[in-house]
């Protein structure tokens, strides 16, 4: 080693990737405002043809409003996997995270956290406004705003993993779906079951603590699985 | 010194079924570097992946003794570098630095210095988006500028570039060599830093 060379800089630490990763891509975001926009149109568009194609009818449409708010959420949240990895894989983001020796996992919660913030957060901001459509009463809205907050962080976690395993194959988005759907049923049924106790005056505790467990559960194990899959699409 | 920095022993890749390249070996020490010359489809590309830790190699041993671990002492320069066409010049720069956690990140004067070695400070605030393939080029290179990382694995550094810029990469990677790097690049072009220069050919 010559004199006068600046020593070496370490790779990121764990914390100090996450941020790196959730900061970039909250920028990104931020930039690119039309895809977020889009998943908000369709997930409005879709849960608002329900009340059209079922029929005016307030008790049919308070019975399926928890189940609809639901599964509209969870497609829209579908629509944006996609994009999770597919532009940092084609741009070569991907290559240099892995060779910055900074720990994937880290970089993939990163990204997911961000993910669930530009995804989720305007998802489960725009619920009462759908709830409104099928007559919810008020603390029914309240719980389905909370019930989207603690389960899209989820989706976001799954979608990951669905994204990294399909990354770079032909007809992904269809294959993403199907693999990701599945394992998305207890979010489903649970988010679903707060907003229906709610509307009939039950207790919903446990379905949210229930939620909330599943987030917990889901941070800390999906993003290793994802930097695995991202590993293995990348090799 | 007794063992060299880089020793790389009887690495051999596959592509599917096709072998690429068997029992290769070579050495590097400090203030060296490697051409890889082949022609297309050789494994260039791969060798250089597989020292990046991005493919696995079927068999074989990448050593590194350097002042820092393996995977804080590679920079890898590819045909993609990850730049996000929403963002400008210096945001992206700044971005790629941290990413290595750099100490130039963040640092506008390191931006500013870094942009002008590369013929890039007009286009500072440009989105990347607006940038000619050259200049994407000069680009990755002003990311190598202020890097501390000891091993460079460039991949045609010089395609798309000017014969200005072809110097400015030369005298980078002397810079660079001189500093006790060491680069291993993979090019059909002769270069002006000859210095300890060793060449690896795949046969193809």
């Amino acid at each position: 080693m010559s004199a006068g060379a600046t020593p070496a800089a370490p790779a990121l630490s764990a914390w100090s990737a996450l941020a790196w990763a959730f900061r970039r891509d909250l920028t990104l975001a931020a930039r690119g405002k039309a895809d977020l926009a889009l998943v908000l149109i369709f997930f409005v568009l879709v849960s608002s043809l329900f009340p059209l194609g079922v029929g005016p009818d307030p008790g049919m449409l308070r019975a399926i409003a928890p189940g609809v708010l639901w599964v509209c959420a969870l497609l829209a949240a579908l629509m944006s996997f996609g994009r999770l990895f597919a532009a940092d894989f084609a741009d070569g983001t991907l290559e240099q995270m892995l060779v910055s020796g900074a720990p994937l996992a880290a970089l993939s919660a990163g990204k997911m956290a961000a993910h669930a913030i530009t995804i989720g957060v305007p998802l489960a901001l725009l619920t009462p406004l759908i709830g409104v459509q099928f007559g919810l009463s008020g603390p029914a809205m309240i719980v389905a705003l909370v019930s989207v907050l603690l389960g899209t962080p989820i989706l976001s976690a799954l979608g990951a993993i669905g994204a990294a395993l399909t990354l770079g194959l032909r007809g992904g988005g269809a294959l993403l779906a199907l693999l990701v759907l599945p394992l998305t049923v207890p979010v489903l049924i649970f988010g679903a079951g707060a907003i229906e106790a709610a509307e009939s005056g039950m207790r919903f505790d446990a379905q949210l603590s229930i939620l909330g467990a599943g987030l917990i559960v889901s941070a800390m194990a999906c993003p290793f699985a994802a930097a695995a899959a991202l590993r293995i699409a990348l090799d | 010194m007794a063992s060299p920095m880089l020793q790389v022993d009887n690495l051999s890749c596959m592509r599917g079924p096709r072998e690429l390249f068997r029992g290769l070996s070579f050495v590097a020490d400090a203030g060296a570097w490697i051409r890889i010359t082949g022609p297309n489809g050789s494994g260039k590309t791969t060798l250089l992946r597989a020292l990046a830790g991005l493919t696995t190699p079927d068999s074989g041993v990448i050593e590194w003794r350097g002042d820092a671990p393996l995977p804080a002492s590679r920079a890898y320069l590819g045909h993609a570098m990850g730049w996000k066409d929403t963002l400008t010049v210096s945001e992206n720069l700044s971005l790629g630095w941290s990413l290595d956690g750099e100490s130039a990140a963040g640092d506008t004067t390191a931006a500013v210095d870094a942009l002008r070695q590369a013929g890039l400070e007009r286009q500072r605030h440009l989105v990347v988006a607006r940038l000619s393939q050259g200049q994407k080029k000069r680009l990755h290179l002003a990311r190598l500028i202020h890097s501390t990382r000891r091993l460079w694995l460039l991949d045609e550094p010089t395609a798309a570039l000017d014969d200005q810029g072809v110097e400015m990469f030369t005298g980078l990677l002397a810079g660079h060599l001189e500093r006790g790097g060491i680069a291993v690049i993979a090019t059909h072009l002769p270069f002006a830093v000859a210095a300890n220069s060793h060449d690896v050919a795949l046969a193809g």
